[in-house]
């Protein structure tokens, strides 16, 4: 005898594709998102095939191109950045605020078919021949120069941007006007705040690169001279339009990692968080420093050098907010009851590498490192540090963390555990070779190197073998546990929040009756006992 | 197997926990039960609240659209300040400004549409506000094909066809890729905002507004005049500035 849950209230295709329920809609991201991951993870397997060799033997130039090319599409605008939001932001926070849904269910279902639709255009665009541009559209590379299929490729990544702002226009909606009676700003989980302040950079930033994409495609098409120097256009502009959306896309991918960092170190210390309001304060400051820091990406490309000295200034800004958040979940664990389940290893994962991350991000702020390591692999590892460090051990740790009340199935902890270690070896040894190798000089988006720089390559294609192992096992045991995996209690990991208390998986409207809220959803402790309230 | 029992191991210092459940919010107002109320709003001033503040919200968007051209117009009139005027002066002042006053005559019918519902008038009366505004917004869109015929005729649009006479083709042709892709855009919305305002004067007929919803009435509206705004910025910066152009040489 089943209990009625969102799961199994109402079945077949069309109860799914026609849901207005921010849970499946959740679920319908989830398993889409997981396939631009396999897809985008192939495109890479390619690279790295290719550069265990410093000849150019596998690939021809031109398609390696289109290989780095279509990974970072992919990767970038359809997975890493719906990524938490959609999927774990859209289940939990009306959850978490103890509302019935988001505050609009349509749009957040017309969100996932923009995506769809988005993700259709760029994978005809890879399916006949693909792009070389790189991911970043660079003019004249996607306007003069290529014969690829740009149009087709921009227009997925313009599509699915509308996606992305309907995305954060109904969490902001939805945090300021749907909050359960008592749920006050500050009493929030921090993880809504994390997603508020994402939301942001999407309605703030996501409109910039849209108008940009389309500004290409009308270069392109209707050969109007924006872009173009010999019809009077400056390619620079281009830069800028892009990297003012491009860099703050870099928080909204890491903005929602924190937030379930913040949430998982909690649970498994269970204590409660050190200095609430800093975290919450530094996810606002996150996002609107990220919009002033665009140049530190024209370092090189003609920027003047005063306009370079203050991007550089304030690049290094974003680390103050940042290191908040680091000493913060670093004192939040001190003499904790720490216990090291899944989540908590990718949460320990992340601080780590997300550290290695931002310090390397000061040396590429500074404006004379940088004329050094511009385009070569040390950015690369830097990126990659964060986005795949970063944003993906968080996203894999929250997903492992909420799986119990998404599917209200256990999964197979040994196997996690295992899965968590070889995504931190693979990753650490797939990466960290890569600053070495681009210190030493290994351009970026070269499928040839001088021979001495083979020995750190084949440590990076290395590891991303057993990256990938430690990708596909939670898709094996993950899946295993949603069919017969342990049926889970309400609140498995005796964690504390308003979607701990409904049960898993929660019923279609959520709440019995709407809760009412009288002090902080995360208390571990009295107000006032330890950390703050 | 994620521990079942996890605070058996880890008693912690737990006490008060923080939901009272089984309460039910008694915050619904006057307007509970009303036919339009959405199940997961307690109350028609919630529901009211959320869609305006969403459009808000998605004006806020728009802005950010409009505004990375507005940043090319800004980039590239500060390398090109002579071009850019000996090209504005090409544009036909008398049509741009009879435009903005049709656009600001609409924005008055556009809220005296709103106004209408709001005070429960007539259908009858609402309707008559939003068919005139949607008459200007349609005169509106007929002024601008008329401009647009007069461009492709003189050999205006950026292109291969593009002709200058002038003294600075390069940036008269980046002005005009400028004017098309601003002005196009901005017509683009107009036309998004005539279907909004098809569709809700059927509702309006039916009498589905008054006091009690006029939401959709209240969220166009805003649409409306923020459309209208960006126009109040696209005809100066786009026929005004080369006014005097030539009266200096």
């Amino acid at each position: 005898m089943e209990t009625v849950s969102y799961l199994n209230d109402g079945h077949g295709i069309k109860s799914w594709l026609l849901t207005k329920d921010h849970k499946r809609i959740a679920l319908l991201y989830l398993v889409s998102i997981t396939a631009f991951f396999a897809i985008g993870g192939l495109f890479a397997m390619f690279v790295r095939l290719e550069l265990l060799t410093p000849a150019g033997d596998l690939l021809s130039s031109e398609t390696y191109n289109k290989m780095f090319t279509m990974h970072g599409v992919v990767m970038v605008f359809f997975f890493l950045i719906p990524s938490i939001p959609a999927v774990l932001g859209n289940f939990l926070i009306p959850i978490m605020i103890g509302a019935k849904d988001l505050a609009f269910p349509r749009i957040n279902l017309l969100s996932w078919y923009i995506y769809i639709l988005g993700g259709a255009f760029t994978m005809t665009s890879a399916l006949s021949g693909g792009v070389d541009t790189g991911w970043t559209f660079y003019t004249p590379y996607s306007t003069a120069a290529a014969n690829s299929h740009v149009i087709t490729a921009a227009l997925g990544v313009f599509i699915t941007g509308f996606s992305s702002i309907l995305t954060g226009l109904n969490f902001i909606v939805t945090i300021h006007r749907m909050r359960a009676p008592g749920l006050t700003w500050f009493r929030l989980p921090l993880f809504v705040w994390a997603h508020y302040a994402t939301s942001l950079i999407m309605i703030l930033g996501t409109p910039v690169v849209a108008i940009t994409v389309l500004l290409v495609a009308a270069e392109r098409v209707l050969h109007m001279g924006i872009f173009d120097p010999s019809l009077g256009g400056d390619p620079v502009l281009f830069q800028h339009l892009f990297w003012f959306y491009s860099h703050p896309a870099v928080y909204i991918m890491i903005l929602p990692a924190m937030g379930v960092v913040s949430e998982i170190v909690q649970a498994f210390s269970r204590k409660n968080i050190f200095g609430y309001s800093f975290i919450a304060f530094s996810s606002l400051a996150i996002a609107v420093i990220g919009f002033l820091v665009w140049g530190h990406h024209l370092f090189v490309a003609g920027q003047s050098v005063y306009a370079g000295l203050i991007f550089s200034f304030i690049s290094f800004l974003v680390a103050i907010p940042s290191a908040i958040k680091t000493f913060n979940w670093t004192a939040t664990i001190y003499k904790g009851s720490i216990s090291y389940e899944s989540p908590m290893l990718y949460a320990l994962g992340f601080i780590g590498l997300f550290t290695i991350g931002g310090l390397t991000g000061l040396f590429l702020s500074a404006m004379g490192l940088d004329i050094h390591v511009h385009d070569t692999y040390f950015v690369v590892a830097h990126f990659h540090y964060i986005m795949v460090g970063g944003a993906i051990m968080g996203y894999l740790g929250g997903l492992h963390y909420w799986w119990p009340k998404i599917t209200g199935r256990l999964y197979a902890e040994g196997w996690a555990k295992v899965a968590a270690v070889m995504v931190f070896v693979g990753f650490n040894l797939t990466f960290f070779p890569q600053f070495v190798a681009g210190y030493l000089g290994m351009p970026r988006r070269y499928h040839e190197y001088p021979p001495e720089l083979q020995v750190w390559n084949v440590m990076s294609s290395a590891g991303a073998s057993i990256l990938a192992a430690g990708y596909v096992l939670p898709l094996v045991y993950l899946t295993y546990s949603m069919f017969a995996g342990e049926k889970s209690a309400a609140d498995p990991w005796g964690a504390r929040g308003l979607e701990w208390e409904v049960p898993s998986p929660p019923p279609t409207s959520n709440f019995a009756a709407t809760p009412i809220i009288t002090e902080g959803t995360h208390q571990y402790a009295p107000s006032g006992e330890v950390g703050v309230a | 197997m994620p521990s079942q029992s996890h605070s058996e191991h880890f008693p912690g210092p737990i006490h008060n926990p923080p939901v009272i459940k089984g309460e039910v919010h008694k915050g619904h107002g006057p307007h509970a039960h009303h036919p339009k109320l959405q199940h997961h709003f307690d109350d028609m001033d919630q529901q009211l609240e959320a869609s305006t503040l969403g459009m808000w919200v998605f004006l806020v968007t728009e802005i950010m659209f409009f505004g990375g051209l507005f940043m090319a117009y800004l980039m590239y009139r500060w390398a090109n300040p002579t071009a850019f005027q000996e090209a504005s002066a090409h544009l036909d002042k008398f049509w741009g400004a009879v435009n903005t006053i049709v656009l600001i005559v609409s924005s008055l019918t556009m809220a005296m549409a709103v106004r209408s519902a709001q005070t429960s008038a007539k259908p009858k009366t609402q309707v008559m506000w939003l068919v005139a505004t949607m008459f200007f917004g349609t005169v509106f869109l007929g002024v601008k094909v008329v401009e647009y015929t007069d461009k492709f005729t003189h050999n205006l649009v950026p292109g291969p066809n593009f002709v200058w006479t002038g003294q600075y083709p390069a940036g008269a042709e980046i002005f005009y890729s400028l004017y098309f892709c601003m002005t196009g855009l901005h017509a683009l919305h107009m036309i998004i905002g005539l279907g909004m305002m098809t569709v809700i004067t059927v509702m309006a007929r039916r009498g589905t507004f008054d006091g009690s919803y006029y939401t959709p009435v209240e969220v166009s509206g805003l649409y409306w005049h923020f459309v209208d705004i960006v126009w109040i910025f696209l005809f100066p910066l786009l026929y005004l500035i080369g006014a005097h152009y030539g009266a200096g040489h």
